[in-house]
């Protein structure tokens, strides 16, 4: 799975937000009306679709979607 | 490893009060209209009790007891055994239950304490209840559980604030050698203790200078050191973590086909936390009833709550049921039955 392939399938998550809305380096809790709910949705995206547990330090840590990216992969080889 | 069999005990009558005052999340005008949208829609709480100041979880919980009572035509004096599930009793000393066993008139040779646990709390209730009655020296026994949490939330902490409403339970048990077995599985993971919790008032941080200063966390999120804090993406962690492996070990130690149970009755925390958990499990949807839309987080008070206002035709005739109840603590506990033919489920009481 590459950067655009998660994007794509992190989009879907957000039922609202226009196709092609984040890049790699979009900050995600510049996500239209981010909120802690949002931030629920991607740990659930995290466990679901890769089987891998997201933390609150890893989203304290991470900015971008690529920060995203980053950890997720990282998680799934360890 | 706490994975049990229960012989001999009956689940006979399980009854549910909340207060009249309703309030609604629309009206929650602390937050944006388009963040009041999202919560009813994600969190799925559209509107909850509230209990005004003369009304505590105890008081819920007398009414809820009294009504089973009367529908099982018990004799007070016939009840040896009184647990209360809450973590807000009415006072620090006396255990509430102990109040509760005066109030009701039960006879003082009843067994009356209390116990301190939220989310799993009805599952813990019902195991120590069992485990007590199991003997068969003592014949009957009531569980209440309940909390006013409402109490313990800031109006300025969106986290936490409209997710609470206020409820109490009574379900009763008896020593019943034609029972079919229940089977437990609990568990406990104190490394989660910050997850959940009220930081100040108890002996560890009493009261101190700044117990009731208010703090900005982020955003929206004001609170003091008295009122409950919530980390979100923890306890969705947790839940996502550990009540699944729960459940199936239960499901395996009680020889259970996953498949043939009819309701799963869970703790209603947060919707979305709850179908994510559902989905994880590959549980269908037609399974699992909500309380959480009309009530919000009710507490050790859900799962009752959940069965009286959701299941109470249904229950008519023998089910299998699974109840699981996990969070603060973390604290977290699954059992599983066969309801009994003659189990009474009483309609749900509101009281002003």
């Amino acid at each position: 799975m590459d950067i655009q392939e998660f994007i794509q399938r992190l989009e879907n998550e957000f039922e609202d937000l226009p196709k092609g809305t984040l890049k790699p380096d979009t900050n995600y809790r510049d996500i239209p009306n981010w909120s802690s709910m949002h931030a629920l949705i991607i740990i659930a995206f995290a466990d679901d679709q890769f089987n891998v547990e997201l933390t609150a330090s890893d989203l304290r840590n991470a900015n971008t979607i690529q920060d995203l990216y980053d950890v997720i992969k990282s998680k799934m080889q360890s | 490893m706490a994975l049990i069999k229960l012989q001999n005990i009956c689940i006979n009558a399980i009854s549910a009060a909340v207060p009249k005052q309703t309030f609604y999340t629309k009206d929650y005008t602390y937050i944006s209209e388009q963040e009041r949208l999202m919560f009813i829609k994600n969190v799925g709480i559209e509107q909850r009790r509230v209990a005004p100041f003369h009304i505590t979880a105890s008081d819920l919980c007398y009414y809820s007891a009294l009504r089973l009572l009367e529908e099982l035509n018990w004799e007070k004096e016939s009840i040896d055994a009184l647990i209360f599930v809450t973590q807000s009793p009415d006072y620090f000393i006396p255990a509430s239950s102990i109040i509760l066993q005066h109030r009701l008139g039960l006879s003082k040779n009843t067994i009356a304490f209390d116990i301190n646990l939220g989310c799993s709390g009805y599952v813990y209730g019902l195991y120590v209840l069992g485990s007590l009655l199991q003997s068969g020296q003592i014949k009957r026994g009531i569980l209440l559980a309940g909390d006013k949490s409402t109490i313990s939330v800031c109006l300025k902490d969106k986290s936490t604030y409209p997710l609470f409403g206020d409820a109490g339970s009574a379900t009763a048990l008896s020593y019943d050698e034609s029972a079919s077995p229940i089977y437990f599985h609990l568990q406990s993971d104190g490394s989660g203790e910050d997850a959940i919790k009220i930081p100040h008032g108890g002996s560890r941080y009493h009261i101190q200078p700044d117990t009731f200063d208010e703090v900005e966390i982020e955003p929206g999120i004001i609170r003091s050191k008295r009122h409950l804090q919530l980390l979100g993406a923890d306890i969705f962690n947790f839940a996502l973590r550990e009540v699944s492996p729960n459940v199936d070990k239960l499901l395996a130690f009680s020889g259970t086909d996953k498949e043939s149970i009819d309701y799963f009755v869970f703790h209603q925390a947060n919707f979305f936390m709850n179908e994510s958990v559902r989905k994880k499990m590959k549980i269908p949807a037609e399974k699992v009833p909500y309380s959480i839309q009309k009530f919000g987080n009710t507490s050790s008070a859900s799962i009752p709550l959940t069965i009286v206002t959701n299941l109470r035709e249904q229950l008519i005739f023998p089910k299998k049921l699974l109840l699981s109840g996990f969070g603060v603590g973390f604290s977290w506990a699954s059992c599983v039955f066969t309801t009994s033919p003659s189990l009474k489920i009483s309609g749900l009481i509101e009281i002003d």
